[in-house]
């Protein structure tokens, strides 16, 4: 009511609020194009990180993992904001890279998150038959790999659009 | 059990062997069947769609995002999204998602060159000044932590991409660095024996 924008409005999302100086810019002219790409990453967003069914991975399990891999992606700010939704003391202390745990379950599933998020190239089936070997379920396998996969689409996201908004200064 | 797997980059499409027991349509819930889309006319679903169903509210997003980010109407071009999925690929070694997609490549572009250079020569593949700006740029951003940088992106609009065309070249490498850590990792590429 008191004011008028006549900027294209971009959708409120995690991505476009980590990239900072977009207003104005073309990078937002092209994000409003690309409007439904932002709300589905969103939506993509809440269904890896707080599921209605989380299966064998808690809510906070999977913010302080999330943060441990946008720290192993020298995402610091995106790796503060996860573990921001840890609650668990214990837990928010695996959001730090080179930690390790006592439950083999947990243990067997940083070791996999590490090597998924930095040596993907690397993996084989061995490494998925430690994590069955470790007790836990192929669901949770999947719901593991979901984590990993989508946190590297995202931050890889955010970093094209900050290096856009750079490279058109 | 005596199918191949395979290692090297190929354009003739694999089949792919999960690693982990997929989801049974048989026993599948009203919301995996709703994701899975089965109908009474369609009941044919890939191992790999049914191995994400253990993930239904994932995948149930993770399709239509997926389908607009490859498919969405206008800026890049479809071939050159295919480049941008390429990259990652390569990158990642997913064996299974270069061949799909440096098919769908060769049959946008008419043109098998491309990814033939890439498979043979990797990273230094000599390819035109536009092609080349996308891959550098994809297999940059591919990388853990990223190494894309402002010159990067510069090499680009120098390329005669536009800011449009950027971002879909952004999404296309992003969301591969998604789909090769599902598809490399939950399963294998895999030629059937005899």
């Amino acid at each position: 009511m008191t004011e008028t924008i006549d900027t294209p409005t971009l959708p409120a999302t995690s991505v476009t609020a980590s990239v900072a100086g977009l207003s104005g810019t073309a990078t937002e002219a092209a994000i409003a194009a690309r409007r439904d790409i932002f709300e589905k990453t969103e939506a993509a967003e809440i269904a890896v990180l707080t599921p209605a069914e989380a299966g064998g991975l808690s809510h906070d399990l999977r913010h302080a993992l999330a943060a441990r891999i946008a720290a192993l992606h020298g995402a610091d700010d995106q790796a503060a904001r996860y573990r921001a939704g840890v609650k668990e003391a214990t837990l928010a202390a695996l959001a730090d890279v080179g930690t390790t745990a006592q439950d083999p379950r947990l243990a067997a599933m940083l070791r996999f998150t590490d090597a998924v998020s930095t040596k993907p190239a690397g993996i084989t089936a061995q490494d998925v038959r430690d994590l069955q070997g470790a007790g836990i379920s192929d669901a949770d396998i999947v719901r593991l790999a979901e984590l990993n996969a989508f946190l590297a689409y995202q931050l890889r996201l955010i970093a094209g659009l900050r290096l856009m908004v750079e490279a058109a200064r | 059990m005596s199918d191949d797997v395979i290692h090297r980059f190929t354009r003739t499409v694999p089949e792919w062997r999960p690693r982990v027991v997929p989801v049974k349509l048989a026993e599948a819930t009203p919301e995996q069947l709703e994701a899975l889309q089965v109908t009474p006319s369609n009941t044919k679903v890939s191992d790999y769609v049914l191995v994400l169903a253990h993930d239904v509210e994932t995948l149930k997003v993770r399709s239509p995002l997926f389908n607009a980010i490859m498919y969405g109407k206008g800026g890049l071009s479809r071939a050159e999204r295919e480049l941008g999925a390429l990259a990652a690929s390569v990158v990642n070694h997913c064996i299974y998602c270069a061949a799909v997609h440096a098919d769908r490549h060769a049959q946008l572009s008419k043109d098998k060159t491309v990814t033939d250079k890439l498979f043979a020569m990797g990273e230094k593949a000599d390819l035109g000044p536009r092609d080349r700006a996308i891959l550098d740029f994809g297999m940059r951003l591919a990388r853990t932590p990223h190494e894309a940088t402002v010159e990067d992106v510069q090499a680009l609009r120098d390329a005669g991409l536009d800011e449009g065309e950027i971002l879909d070249l952004t999404l296309s490498t992003a969301l591969f660095s998604w789909a090769n850590r599902l598809m490399h990792i939950l399963g294998d590429p895999v030629r059937k024996a005899g």
